[in-house]
């Protein structure tokens, strides 16, 4: 796993309340992990804060999955 | 006509995070009023209150997780009303959803969490602020919670009315019952304004105690000579009110029965009660008019009695007025064991008012050591008596003027 992965892993598990072992990568934050609008809203300003960046919002509206912010983040952040 | 009774009591408090701890440490002449730690108060001219300690909040109730995403007075709110309704044995499913409604309000609402997203704003700039700002900290959604966490879908709706908001939200539920909108309201009110805007915001109106600093459980004293001002208390009371034949059918306990409640505004000022003391006599003469009792047959007033100077003369005068011909009439005032509880103070008031019908029990008024003022009402100083009384009146009156009274009786 990378370190981006399990950065933003553990921003999943900490935000969304679901065990780690649970999280696949194509695992969707709304569909799969129980969040709602607010809750991935609240987590991409996470990821902001933890990696340094900014996500603008059609940026952020594709971020469905962990791959999908892995795959941002690895190319976006600082 | 459509009769309402009470059927579930729910409380988190500084006395105890139920309704049995809490009740047992008022009747036990306990004190929940202690120095504030969680913020620094040191410039702070009033440096106590009635607090509740975070290891008190059952997280099984509320999770942390979810707590980080509502304001204090939301979790406190929604543990109280998880014990009024398990209490209550009710199970809302099907049609019986539609006729069951919720209305627990709050004086203040999300306070401190305005006043930390209001410094993110400043300091971090616009996208620091959370999605969750607004709905954690909007008075009515700690009703909206409620519904959604017990599939509540009848009348749904939150008062806003300062420190009478407790009361008028049971009176205007037993209302709603009683015209037939609904056969069960959970209702009640939380507050939890124990943060440094709070605290700042009551001592700059000069309403807060700040000659007990270092004695604070002496701090919260009705009627007594010594009093300067109240003692702000955080926590949640909720009930479950129920119209009488839905409760038989279902065979639920029974606290006591909703007899009257009464409303009025004072038309005055925005802090001070009307020095007449009208505005409290019209809310209770109109709470009895509607119960049909007589003035002798209230044995009890369950006081608004906040410890400030002008407010605790105001009302006993108002209910000598009213009530004083009864000899054998019993006054206390809750607030001084466990602080004024602002927006929930009439919703625990109530519930301490219902425990005190079930067990016979009245609770005492703390520190009431020397009385400045003369009175044939027994206003139960330093320790609870027991006697055997049949109907209760609880006061609640708040700053715009605004006085509401309700009485429960067997």
């Amino acid at each position: 796993m990378s370190d981006i992965e399990e950065r933003v892993k553990k921003i999943v598990v900490e935000h969304l309340g679901v065990e780690e072992a649970k999280i696949q990568s194509d695992s969707k934050f709304i569909d799969d992990l129980g969040a709602d609008s607010l809750d991935t809203v609240e987590l991409v300003m996470a990821f902001e804060e933890e990696f340094g960046c900014e996500i603008p919002d059609d940026a952020a509206e594709k971020i469905v999955t962990l791959k999908d912010a892995v795959t941002y983040l690895t190319a976006n952040s600082n | 006509m459509r009769r309402v009774v009470v059927t579930g009591l729910g409380t988190i408090n500084p006395l105890g995070n139920n309704v049995d701890t809490s009740w047992e440490s008022l009747i036990d002449s306990k004190s929940g009023i202690t120095k504030i730690t969680k913020f620094d108060v040191n410039n702070y001219p009033c440096k106590i209150a009635g607090s509740i300690e975070d290891t008190n909040i059952n997280g099984d109730i509320v999770s942390p997780r979810e707590q980080r995403k509502i304001d204090r007075f939301i979790t406190l709110g929604l543990i109280a009303a998880d014990e009024a309704i398990k209490d209550s044995g009710f199970i809302s499913e099907n049609e019986s959803s539609f006729r069951s409604g919720v209305m627990v309000g709050s004086g203040i609402g999300g306070l401190d969490t305005i006043y930390k997203n209001s410094s993110i704003l400043d300091n971090q700039g616009i996208r620091k602020i959370s999605p969750f700002f607004i709905p954690s900290s909007l008075i009515n959604l700690l009703s909206g919670h409620i519904s959604i966490k017990y599939n509540l879908k009848g009348p749904n709706s939150s008062p806003v009315t300062a420190c009478a908001t407790g009361t008028h939200a049971i009176g205007d539920s037993f209302t709603i019952i009683k015209n037939n909108k609904a056969d069960l309201m959970v209702c009640g009110g939380a507050e939890a304004a124990i943060c440094p805007l709070g605290i700042s915001g009551f001592s700059a109106a000069r309403a807060l105690c700040d000659t007990f600093n270092d004695q604070p459980h002496k701090g919260s004293r009705p009627w007594d000579k010594d009093r300067s001002g109240f003692v702000m208390g955080e926590g949640a009371g909720v009930l479950v009110l129920e119209e009488l034949e839905h409760a038989n059918k279902r065979n639920a306990k029974i606290y006591g029965e909703v007899k009257g409640y009464g409303m009025s505004g004072d038309a005055f000022h925005i802090t001070k009660p009307s020095e007449d003391g009208n505005g409290g006599f019209r809310a209770m003469e109109m709470a009895l008019k509607e119960s049909k009792l007589n003035f002798d047959d209230i044995n009890y007033v369950n006081a608004h009695g906040t410890s400030t100077p002008v407010g605790d003369k105001i009302e006993l005068n108002a209910v000598e007025k009213l009530l004083g011909s009864n000899k054998n009439l019993l006054m206390s005032s809750n607030k001084s064991a466990i602080g004024h509880l602002l927006g929930a103070a009439g919703a625990v008031e109530a519930v301490f008012s219902l425990k005190s019908l079930e067990t016979k029990t009245i609770p005492p008024t703390l520190n009431l050591d020397t009385p400045d003022t003369v009175t044939t009402i027994n206003l139960i100083p330093h320790e609870s008596i027991s006697k055997n009384i049949q109907n209760v009146i609880s006061n609640s009156f708040g700053f715009g003027g605004t006085n509401a009274s309700i009485i429960f009786g067997h």
